[in-house]
């Protein structure tokens, strides 16, 4: 890692530069001055970066590094891998691909990242700029209010709202039944349909957001020119709004993914990943089998699967977003 | 991005005393019955869908409800009662505590580590700021979920497990790849030349990052602070999986073994619970992002 060898470099630096570090900011001042990067003492400089580096590297690059190490051993929490530790190759890659268990569980994560990632909060997030857009302000403020409401929520509550709502009792099988319509434990009989509802509820805000944000610089002269040739609404945002679109879109679908394949608390609170397992994806699998039965090197595995799945997906956007930048 | 703008300009130039005068009508009137059709369609559809997004939120009135249940509904007898059952130490006010010295401990630690990192980066060219910058970029977009089961077999390994400075750190860590890249770019907007006015009066660094940049930065770092407190303050997961002893749990795990665990819900006492529990992230959230306009509000997104 890159702030590995600055640090190293920083500490020799810090040396030198003890003996007058009050003249040093000055030199700073009047180096900057004459020429960018060529003033002495960077190693001061980078001594404020420590405390930021330190924190990322014991909490995120030591974890990810162990995580690829775990995933070959035994680890656990209890039993022989939790005394002693030993290296066992492929097994839990092999247990991996062959586990049912964890083949539903990705699929289950794909079903969910598609269904309330990609088609719920994508098309309702679009669709809600392009309503609000040249709205009237109080129009945009309350039904922006209503929508980042949802997202502000934090997870756990929005987890117990969800399932109230679509508990037997809940709101919505009593407005199904004033519609004279079919009534469902929707928790229990669908549950997969019911989180991903609930995630495009919570989730649909920031994609609203981000292509509010993206709309208002898409410049009025190009919708007036396409509208005085003769395209009508629809037509504007197709042929050119939408296109011009593009790279906001590929973006925030790759943040939208990462942040969809990790729900967790969401399912967790509403299902529990049940029943018998028709909503465990791989977070909760994950979660199911590191912690519940202990298996710290399976449960590392899935994560490595996880962060597979969503590297699989930024690659895709990446390279949708790619054609664009050359042009 | 190279194609738009030249474009637009040849197209735009021939029109432009009729383009001149359209957007501000667009705007506020109807000119024709078709457009006034298609502002009812919009209308009708916007009020849909906020009515949608509502709808199950709706339910967290159960709180005042003296007979809560699982449906939404008006109250008809409003009632406290219910917060009253809940305002116990035990089930409330040492979670809140917790809740407040872990996220409110992140947030200061992230703050505090994302100025002086976003310092040097932004001032002066260093020889590993870019690839910094980029670890740090690829960091914010790392599923935190994922690395968790990692995090414990270290933190179990270290005797950190169940300890509120780990779940502390842990999250601050969490919030720094954001912290660094928001103050970073806060801090680009400082003029330097103020700095340099402090140098030449014989400022040294530190004062100069202290009684310049930082009081001027102020409104952004507490930016970075509050959004770090509120991301936080909304974790269930770091929190549920780093601690275990009942009187450590924020209220946002104190709230899922409370109610979350038995097979029938006590709703009234839940929704009580958790109207309390995300009223003042809510607030918090509100204010920044009134103050932060453009992206995070809708307010500032009017230009089109």
């Amino acid at each position: 890692m890159g702030e590995d060898t600055g640090e190293g470099g920083g500490r020799q630096e810090r040396r030198v530069q003890r003996t007058a570090p009050r003249s040093g900011p000055n030199e700073g001042g009047g180096g900057r001055r004459v020429g960018k990067g060529t003033t002495p003492a960077p190693g001061v400089r980078v001594l404020p970066v420590l405390p930021a580096a330190v924190l990322l590297l014991a909490f995120f690059a030591a974890p990810v590094v162990w995580t690829v190490w775990a995933s070959f051993t035994d680890a656990a929490l209890t039993g022989a891998g939790a005394a002693r530790t030993s290296f066992v190759g492929l097994a839990n890659f092999e247990r991996l691909f062959t586990d049912p268990d964890a083949l539903r569980a990705t699929l289950l994560t794909a079903v969910f990242l598609i269904g309330s990632g990609i088609v719920g909060q994508t098309v309702l997030g679009m669709l809600l700029a392009l309503l609000m857009q040249g709205r009237r302000p109080w129009v945009r403020t309350v039904v922006g209010g209503i929508v980042v409401g949802a997202w502000v929520l934090p997870e756990v509550v929005a987890g117990f709202v969800w399932a109230a709502f679509l508990e037997r009792e809940g709101t919505l099988n009593r407005m199904l039944e004033a519609l004279g319509a079919p009534q469902q434990a929707w928790l229990t009989a669908l549950p997969i349909l019911a989180v991903i509802l609930a995630n495009t509820w919570k989730g649909t805000a920031f994609s609203m957001m981000a292509y509010s944000a993206a709309l208002s610089e898409v410049p009025t002269d190009l919708k007036d020119a396409a509208r005085v040739d003769g395209a009508g609404p629809l037509g504007v945002v197709r042929h050119v709004v939408l296109p011009l679109l593009r790279r906001t879109v590929a973006a925030t679908l790759l943040l939208v993914t990462l942040q969809t394949v990790q729900v967790f608390t969401l399912i967790y609170v509403m299902t529990a990943g049940g029943p018998a397992g028709r909503s465990t994806t791989l977070p909760l699998l994950m979660y199911t089998e590191a912690l519940r039965l202990g298996d710290i090197a399976y449960g590392t595995t899935v994560a490595l699967a996880l962060l597979a799945v969503a590297a699989l997906f930024s690659a895709v956007y990446l390279r949708t977003l790619r054609p664009e930048e050359v042009r | 991005m190279t194609a738009r703008s030249p474009a637009g300009r040849r197209t735009a130039r021939p029109v432009r005393p009729v383009g001149t005068a359209r957007p501000a009508r667009r705007a506020w009137t109807v000119a024709a019955p078709r457009r006034a059709a298609a502002a009812v369609l919009v209308h009708t559809l916007l009020a849909l869908l906020a009515a949608a997004f509502a709808l199950p939120a709706l339910w967290l009135l159960a709180a005042f409800d003296a007979d809560a249940s699982a449906r939404a509904r008006l109250p008809a007898e409003p009632t406290l009662e219910h917060f009253a059952s809940v305002a116990t130490a035990d089930t409330l006010f040492v979670p809140l505590g917790n809740s407040l010295w872990i996220c409110g401990g992140a947030a200061v630690v992230t703050v505090a580590a994302s100025v002086l990192a976003a310092y040097p980066l932004s001032r002066f060219q260093l020889r590993f700021g870019r690839p910094f910058l980029y670890t740090v970029l690829f960091a914010t977009g790392l599923p935190i979920t994922a690395i968790m089961v990692p995090v414990y077999g270290l933190f179990s390994r270290v005797g950190m497990v169940d300890s509120r400075w780990g779940a502390m750190l842990f999250l601050a860590a969490a919030g720094l790849p954001f912290g660094i890249w928001l103050t970073k770019s806060f801090m680009d907007g400082i003029p330097v030349e103020l700095e340099e006015a402090a140098w030449a009066d014989g400022a040294s660094a530190r004062q100069s990052l202290l009684r310049v940049v930082v009081p001027l930065a102020l409104p952004g770092l507490s930016v970075v602070g509050v959004f770090t407190l509120v991301l936080a303050w909304g974790n269930f997961f770091v929190p549920f999986v780093l601690l275990q002893s009942p009187e450590r749990l924020p209220a946002a795990v104190r709230i899922y073994t409370f109610f979350g665990q038995y097979g029938s819900m006590d709703y009234g006492p839940l929704a009580a619970y958790a109207l309390l529990y995300t009223l003042p992230v809510v607030l918090l959230y509100a204010a920044v992002s009134r103050f932060l306009g453009g992206g995070f509000s809708l307010g500032g997104a009017m230009k089109g």
